[in-house]
């Protein structure tokens, strides 16, 4: 992938945040990866699409460390993912990353404030204050009132904007949304990311967001499409 | 849908005579709407004068119908170009879309390529409408919700297009 491009990239060349080279994944016989790149500089939002199968979540999981990749690196900032130890991988994704997947993945036992709450508190935060930096982030995705529900009894709609608190509540550099409003309908899924693109530009977080939906596309800066295992980005087409 | 363009993609695999290329024409692109033969040949003629064909061959006999025309090198840079430029995304885009792409695999030319092209620049157009949607008011949400939808189906055919690429060059090449 080629990083010099238009004007505006000279302004920002050499920022990379999160770089992927020639990633390859296999499961079984499966290619999942084959020689795939990415690249993500602070504040942007970038779009992988592509069709189902090709690649799009095991490239984010690549990305995030949750995957280890059969080759290729993942270089965040100025450290190799794969030359951490899982301790120091974990507590990356703890620190600097946030995630949003399809159905919320919020915990059930827990009411809508304690899970915003939680990546805070798993970061040593004291309860109070944690309680209060969440409730701030649930005012702001427009959820105050479900604060004290627990996710089974709050709409789709309203689980994922707890959701998407929950990824930003620790002020991430990166945040990871995997089809984040693959659940909603068109006006809820364009509310929520009108908000998570508004929180990220604000707070210089970069999005890696995937979606097989043009229009929530449409909320990033660029977009790369998978697609056999490789990617391609739009950016430089034409 | 530009017919000058299309001519010149159908020339580029060989010389045709007018009503030879009329007829792949219609039954290629012509849809329920045949070419008239003024059309063909005014087309012809202004391809003709700019230099994009030219005559090969006259056979014995008289009228336009006996000439067989063959592209030049201007025309064939005339095709690449075309080819190449994205179209404005605008409704009812398909049927340009659609004889881009089989012309691009009759010539053989990346219609993947092509695709991608187009959906870059649909996208740069969805992107500007999304933008303008959350800096406007109702009135403006709604138009630009209108014109978004529009663009998402296009979207989604020239996906289910590239998915489909291999299947067409061995429909339009066999
Ligand atoms: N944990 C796994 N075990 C085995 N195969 C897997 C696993 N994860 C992904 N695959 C395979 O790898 C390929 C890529 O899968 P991936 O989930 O990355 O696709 P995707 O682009 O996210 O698709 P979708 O749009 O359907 O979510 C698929 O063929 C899939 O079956
Ligand atoms: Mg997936």
């Amino acid at each position: 992938m080629t990083e010099a491009g238009s004007a505006d990239d000279g302004r920002r060349a050499g920022e990379l945040l999160l770089v992927a080279t020639a990633l390859r994944k296999t499961y079984g016989h499966t290619p999942a990866l084959d020689n795939a790149d990415f690249s993500i500089r602070p504040g942007e939002v970038v779009a992988v699409m592509g069709p189902s199968g090709s690649g799009k979540s095991t490239l984010l999981h690549c990305l995030a460390g949750i995957v280890r990749p059969d080759a290729g690196q993942v270089r965040y900032r100025h450290r190799e993912l794969s030359e951490m130890s899982d301790a120091e991988r974990s507590a990356l994704r703890r620190g600097e990353f946030g995630f949003v997947f399809q159905f919320g993945q919020l915990v059930p036992e827990l009411t809508c404030v304690e899970n915003v709450a939680l990546p805070l508190r798993l970061n040593g935060v004291k309860r109070k204050e944690a309680e209060r930096r969440a409730t701030e982030w649930l005012d702001r995705l427009e959820v105050t009132d479900v604060s004290a529900k627990r996710p089974g009894e709050v709409s789709g709609g309203q689980g994922q904007r707890v959701a998407v608190a929950r990824a930003l509540v620790t002020g991430p550099r990166v945040v990871f949304a995997d089809e984040p409003t693959g659940a909603l309908d068109s006006l809820n899924g364009e509310r929520v990311m009108e908000l998570l693109t508004a929180a990220a530009r604000d707070t210089q977080a970069a999005v890696v967001l995937v979606t097989h939906e043009a229009r929530v596309a449409a909320y990033s800066d660029r977009e790369v499409v998978v697609r056999d295992g490789r990617s391609r980005d739009l950016e430089h087409v034409a | 849908m530009s017919i000058g363009h299309t001519f010149l993609g159908l020339l580029e695999s060989g010389p045709r005579h007018g009503y030879d290329l009329k007829r792949t024409f219609d039954a290629r692109f012509g849809h329920d709407r045949p070419l008239a033969y003024g059309q063909v040949y005014s087309t012809l003629a202004r391809l003709l004068k700019n230099g994009l064909v030219e005559v090969e061959g006259i056979e014995p006999g008289g009228g336009p119908e006996r000439k067989r025309y063959a592209i030049t090198d201007a025309g064939i840079t005339d095709v690449e170009r075309w080819l190449a430029q994205p179209e404005k995304p605008e409704p009812y885009l398909h049927s340009t879309l659609y004889t881009k792409v089989v012309l691009a695999l009759l010539t053989g030319r990346s219609a993947a390529e092509l695709l991608d092209t187009q959906r870059a620049e649909h996208l740069r157009l969805m992107r500007e409408l999304t933008r303008r949607k959350s800096g406007g008011d109702l009135a403006d949400q709604l138009v630009c919700d209108h014109a978004l939808f529009h663009l998402e189906a296009d979207l989604r055919w020239l996906e289910l297009t590239a998915a489909r690429l291999d299947q067409l060059a061995k429909e339009v090449t066999k």
